[in-house]
């Protein structure tokens, strides 16, 4: 496969938006229209829906999200970003009454297809939260679990030495392994998270807020480490916060609720594309601060 | 009376200050003597069975079995029986109890199942306890045939303490955070993974403390230990869960109903024996649960 997908920034032509109108976007199957840049995906999705037992939370989503970059899904509260990137791992599975409709393939296998193990799927697209959560057990522990429950092969010290590497935690705390998860600050306890998440070898990281609970100084830790992660995972991460989608992200998916409080895709491209030239008007009153 | 000095804007309020102040005060004042009334009834208690029977306390009282003669007469065989009883009880209701808990609260689905269930369960809570007693004589000691058993009475002071144990327990298991979890289920955990590995482990000094509580609630009762026929004179130490047995609480009413008085300040003694521990199970629950605290996280930082 062609790898000329890279930069964000490099060919941009247009495009074209996925409309409002469900009926209008494109069917379940079909390649939605903006996919035509994005050669080797390692998300796709076909006409997503989601319903939370009646009420509805998605319709019809569709988008391509490109390997090794950083996706950025933004929207005002409500608009089901959290929702689609808990698809992604299938976490939503967890909730009672959730149905889905659609297809979302992760490396070409569609994680919905019947057979498929949603434990399996998890194992291979990590998930950070919102709130730092460690568990209650030593920073060690953390990292090394979703290995050991995984059935890891290797050399666990070498995998935790690593993972912690990675997420840039591996010089404040290669003295205190044992000491608790629950002692180190906020940040660290996110990049704890993140190193727990990476030692299971996912090829998706999929990212909740992760600095909503941070100071500014730890979120640019975190941003600096996104960045960083990217060249060897693909990166998808939920944000509220314009600048920091603007900072981190290759391309950005906006989302939107309408009167119906149904979740939609209203415009996804280059984050430069989306912050300078954003082409349906909702997408530039966000952007722009008019609401939201 | 403090118009001389009003601050900007109170003009548009009548805010009587002083008023809300006194309710204030008066409710304070309340508080502290409800209290007051009701660690006075226990100070009462404890200073009267404490001044009638610590005479009595001895080594001799707590190894001598029961006797015709106040002087001679001991909690031996209540004391063993009382353990005894309260071992088999706890062995018994323990795991199901916990059991029953985790599959209500971590994989029953809400509905026509788990709800009826889950009220029925704070029902069975509320069941006085000598309708367990008649259950447990006519389930262990007749159909079962158990006999008046060390054995027959644990079996009917577990179902007793059943649903307390799986309330508790149920409480416990809701208040492990559910960030724990996620991140579990997120690196592909499974759910029995997730359970065994993060939720009962942080929900294990809850789970303790309620089975202290439910073995306190079980060391006091006496009417279902009545109804199924425990003895209240017993010479001897069980030795076999299907031998005859005495406990504590039968063995201070046994006292009480005698005429002698010594037998009454025997009574009070037996009753200082139970408070003590009582008092200790608690004592031990409350400490496990604060230690718990502290370990889940919320305070380190």
């Amino acid at each position: 496969m062609v790898q000329q997908v890279s930069e964000a920034t490099s060919k941009r032509q247009g495009p074209s938006l996925p409309d409002l109108i469900p009926s209008a976007t494109p069917r379940v199957g079909m390649p939605a229209p903006t996919d035509e840049a994005i050669e080797d995906a390692a998300i796709e999705v076909r006409g997503l829906s989601l319903w939370y037992t009646r009420k509805q939370a998605l319709a019809d989503v569709s988008l391509r999200i490109p390997r090794h970059q950083v996706t950025a899904l933004i929207g005002p509260s409500g608009c089901g970003k959290s929702t689609l990137l808990r698809c992604f791992n299938r976490m939503n599975d967890l909730i009672p009454g959730v149905r889905i409709q659609g297809e979302i393939d992760v490396d070409g296998v569609n994680v919905y297809a019947p057979g498929v193990d949603p434990v399996e799927v998890r194992r291979a697209v990590g998930m950070v939260f919102q709130k730092p959560n460690p568990f209650p057990k030593s920073i060690y522990e953390n990292v090394a679990y979703g290995a050991r429950i995984n059935g890891y092969r290797g050399d666990m010290d070498e995998l935790v030495e690593q993972s912690l590497r990675q997420a840039a935690l591996w010089d404040e705390v290669k003295d205190d392994l044992k000491k608790s998860g629950l002692a180190l600050s906020g940040g660290q306890q996110q990049r704890l998270c993140i190193a727990r998440a990476i030692a299971v070898n996912p090829d998706v990281v999929l990212m909740d807020e992760p600095c909503s609970a941070l100071d500014p100084i730890a979120t640019a830790h975190i941003e600096d480490l996104m960045r960083e992660l990217a060249q060897r995972y693909t990166i998808v991460i939920v944000t509220h916060n314009m600048q920091q989608a603007a900072r981190v992200s290759d391309r950005c998916a906006y989302m939107l609720a309408g009167d119906d409080l149904i979740g939609r895709l209203v415009e996804y491209g280059s984050t430069e594309q989306i912050f300078r030239n954003p082409r349906d008007p909702r997408t530039e009153a966000y952007i722009t601060g008019r609401f939201g | 009376m403090a118009t001389e000095r009003t601050l900007p804007g109170a003009a548009m309020f009548r805010t009587r200050i002083a008023l809300r102040r006194l309710q204030g005060t008066l409710f304070v004042v309340l508080a502290i003597a409800v209290v007051a009334a009701s660690l006075a009834s226990l100070a009462f208690l404890a200073a009267d069975v404490l001044g009638r029977g610590v005479g009595w306390l001895d080594w001799q009282f707590l190894n001598s079995f029961d006797s015709r003669f106040a002087e001679r007469a001991g909690i031996k065989a209540a004391i063993y029986g009382s353990v005894y009883m309260m071992t088999f009880t706890l062995l018994l209701a323990l795991p199901l109890g916990v059991m029953t808990a985790v599959y209500l609260e971590e994989y029953a689905q809400d509905g026509w199942f788990r709800q009826p269930v889950q009220i029925n369960m704070s029902n069975l809570a509320g069941v006085p306890s000598i309708i367990y007693g008649l259950l447990g004589l006519t389930v262990f000691v007749r159909w079962m045939g158990m006999g008046r058993s060390v054995l027959a009475g644990a079996c009917t002071m577990a179902l007793l303490v059943l649903p307390i144990i799986v309330v508790a327990t149920q409480e416990a298991l809701r208040a492990v955070p559910s960030g724990i979890r996620d991140a579990s289920y997120a690196l592909g955990a499974t759910r029995s993974q997730t359970i065994w590995h993060h939720v009962l482990p942080q929900a294990f000094a809850g789970i303790l403390t309620g089975n202290i509580l439910a073995a306190s609630r079980a060391i006091g009762e006496t009417a279902p230990l009545i109804t199924i026929g425990a003895l209240t004179f017993v010479p001897f130490v069980p030795e076999h869960p299907l031998d005859r047995f005495t406990a504590l609480p039968i063995q201070i009413f046994n006292w009480t109903s005698k005429p002698q008085t010594a037998f009454h300040d025997l009574a009070a003694a037996g009753i200082v024996v139970l408070l003590a521990v009582l008092l200790t199970m608690n004592s031990v629950a409350i400490i496990l649960r604060n230690r718990a605290g502290r370990a889940a996280g919320g305070g380190r930082r």
